[in-house]
């Protein structure tokens, strides 16, 4: 290790650097999925579209030059993913879940055979801010690095939540999440709403796959996402639907994730994998905690399948 | 004779949306590739050259049906019961796992005897896998779609940790493996071909889980369960002895189909074990309307898909994900034509009427 190492100091400040660094596609996932399930549907396809947004943000950035540009096109791509989703659900007798996996395979296809040429290039990455100015360590000032969509992803959470709590959009959201029988009476098209909430949800979750190409880990390829995805979906039922609580989960996920990097950077190389798999650990251990076969979770959409 | 017909009539528009979802994805699939640039003719033709055009190329395909007939009622069993399971992939790893760390434990011992423990092993770990997730659903509610796929990633994350290091065959440098099993504890070929004896262990499996669930109380049981939980539970069945038994036993197909991938095709547990058998495997179950004889041929065809992908990565250029952009069509297809089941008559049922009525 060079100069001015933290040595065993490094790995609370490398999760802590992680739970910045690595939680914002959970973020935005969870803040898209929390949208979608408001409406009273759960798309688990997400992993897919964080996959596809990865992909597509990549090579639009490469492409154009711009990485912001790919942030919207990945955000985009995942609209159209939301937007199927929401359509197959519309028809008869179809299952969210189902669809869910369908598109979950599919976007995951997708990113690998259209991603396929962009694997070697080096497109260009977003800024960073920094906030380590202050420090003298190179690993506090590198820790503190902290990434636009970051702050962009911390500033909808409080959005999100008034949006749902203040506005006449949310509300009808929110209704068609409870009970679509009343929306329907109320003369709301269930469909329709769920569809905008769906492709919400898929625009959030692209541009959470662009933070990966783009950012952290910063380069497109195959192993990118292994179930953030669909861990994000689980921190949602975790978060109670709330988004100001899927940003302290989101933070979570994210330290949990940098525990193996981080022993990893001080030397400990055993059990490497089994670090890795600590968030899928965690999520599985708080679903298990939380979860109860008796009653309903508390301030879950009554229409959502997934907590019945 | 009217009985047979109506039977007849029923099976063929039962295969009417299937086989037209499948037909309308591989339109959609000869679109796709078109817009990359590449001629769909030229891909249908591969495709079916590589998956039946050939005895080479059929062996292929049944190789690769042999784990997919077990993934896929690791999916379909549940199913009955009304639980959407995805962790086959990790219970087939988990399972592969264990067969190779028995095999290797037990060398030297008679084969018979390492054999049966190896299966036992892989059918043991698979069960504990996706039974665990079972008694998650009955007793804590855990959704059990969300916890079998965390449990896949945590499943291939302890596979990996254990070849990389207790299990480790220090003579496996650039992929870390598991000591190779020894020749005579390999599952051979069936006579006269290059299929493993694989196959026909997954189509026993598929039977018994037909007769299973479809010719024993025990099924029934299931069967009512899925069909409405509080009835089943006011009948007084045991539900949640119901549900642990049978994600237990879906689990401990996915694990022999992990022991099969060992003992016949790899020769010990490695990275090579996560070969997408597992979302397959789900796809598989859910074209064959969950149904564990339907899993026979659906795995065959898709074992064809499968087996097809390198003849279009060779002769054409296609990424090797082109097998998964076409899975993902289909499924995403078959699951909007659900919409149209039901709905679709080909035959008017021949009514049982007096012949001088029928003449009339």
């Amino acid at each position: 290790m060079d100069d001015g190492s933290l040595g065993w100091w490094g790995v609370p400040l490398a999760v802590l650097a992680g739970a910045i660094r690595i939680s914002t596609p959970f973020l935005f996932v969870s803040l898209g999925e929390c949208l979608t399930e408001k409406s009273g549907r759960i798309n688990l396809g997400l992993e897919g579209t964080l996959v596809m947004g990865a992909m597509t943000a990549y090579a639009v950035s490469y492409g154009s030059g711009d990485p912001w540009l790919g942030v919207l096109a990945a955000g985009l791509a995942g609209t159209a993913f939301g937007a199927l989703h929401a359509s197959i659900c519309g028809l008869e007798r179809v299952n969210d879940i189902a669809v869910g996996i369908a598109l979950m395979l599919l976007g995951t296809g997708l990113a690998f055979f259209l991603g396929k040429p962009f694997i070697q290039p080096q497109a260009p990455q977003l800024p960073a801010i920094s906030f380590g100015w202050w420090s003298g360590s190179a690993q506090v000032r590198s820790a503190l690095q902290v990434n636009a969509l970051f702050l962009v992803g911390l500033a909808l959470a409080p959005l999100l939540l008034w949006g749902l709590r203040n506005t006449r959009w949310g509300m009808v959201l929110r209704i068609v999440g409870e009970s679509a029988e009343a929306a329907r009476a109320m003369g709301y098209k269930i469909n329709q709403v769920r569809l905008l909430a769906t492709a919400c949800g898929g625009f959030l979750a692209g541009v959470g796959g662009s933070f990966l190409s783009l950012h952290y880990p910063g380069s497109w390829n195959e192993r990118l996402s292994s179930g953030q995805g669909i861990t994000a979906v689980a921190l949602v039922i975790f978060a109670r639907w709330d988004p100001m609580l899927c940003v302290w989960a989101s933070l979570l996920f994210g330290g949990a994730s940098a525990l193996g990097p981080a022993l990893q950077s001080v030397g400990v190389t055993q059990g490497y994998y089994l670090f890795n798999a600590a968030p899928y650990v965690l999520t599985l251990a708080i679903m298990i905690a939380t979860s109860s076969s008796r009653h309903r979770l508390a301030g879950a959409p009554a229409e959502l399948s997934v907590t019945r | 004779m009217d009985r047979i017909m109506n039977a007849l009539a029923a099976l063929l528009t039962a295969l009417v949306v299937p086989g037209a979802a499948l037909l309308a994805s591989l339109a959609l699939f000869g679109a796709f590739v078109a817009l990359v640039g590449v001629n769909p003719l030229e891909v249908y033709e591969l495709m079916y050259r590589g998956a039946f055009g050939s005895w080479f190329s059929w062996q292929n395909t049944l190789t690769r049906a042999a784990p997919l007939i077990l993934t896929a009622l690791c999916t379909a069993l549940p199913a009955q019961l009304g639980l959407v399971i995805i962790g086959g992939e990790g219970a087939l790893v988990l399972g592969g796992l264990a067969a190779a760390a028995t095999g290797v434990a037990l060398d030297g011992a008679p084969v018979a005897l390492v054999m049966g423990a190896m299966g036992l092993a892989g059918m043991a770990a698979g069960a504990a896998l996706i039974g665990g997730v079972g008694a998650l659903r009955h007793r804590r509610g855990v959704n059990e779609t969300i916890s079998s796929l965390l449990l896949t990633y945590i499943a291939i994350a302890v596979m990996n940790h254990m070849v990389e290091g207790p299990l480790k065959d220090p003579a496996s440098l650039n992929k870390p493996s598991t000591a190779p099993l020894a020749e005579a504890y390999q599952i051979g070929p069936l006579p006269g071909m290059d299929v493993h004896w694989g196959l026909v262990l997954g189509v026993l499996c598929a039977v018994a889980a037909w007769v299973l669930m479809s010719r024993t109380v025990f099924g029934f049981a299931a069967r009512m369960v899925g069909g409405n939980p509080r009835a089943a539970r006011m009948a007084g069945l045991p539900v949640g002895r119901l549900l642990i038994v049978t994600t237990a036993l879906a689990g401990a197909a996915a694990g022999l189909a992990g022991m099969v991938e060992v003992a016949a095709v790899h020769g010990r547990a490695n990275a090579a074990l996560v070969a997408g058998y597992g979302s397959t495997g789900v796809l598989v179950a859910f074209l064959a309307r969950q149904n564990p004889l339907a899993v026979i041929p659906v795995a065959i065809l898709f074992g064809g898909i499968g087996a097809s992908g390198g003849l279009l990565q060779r002769r054409l250029g296609l990424p090797d994900a082109s097998v998964l952009v076409f899975q993902g069509i289909i499924f995403v297809v078959l699951l909007a034509s659900e919409a149209m089941q039901g709905r679709v008559r080909l035959f008017a049922p021949a009514p049982i009427l007096p012949a001088a009525a029928k003449e009339a």
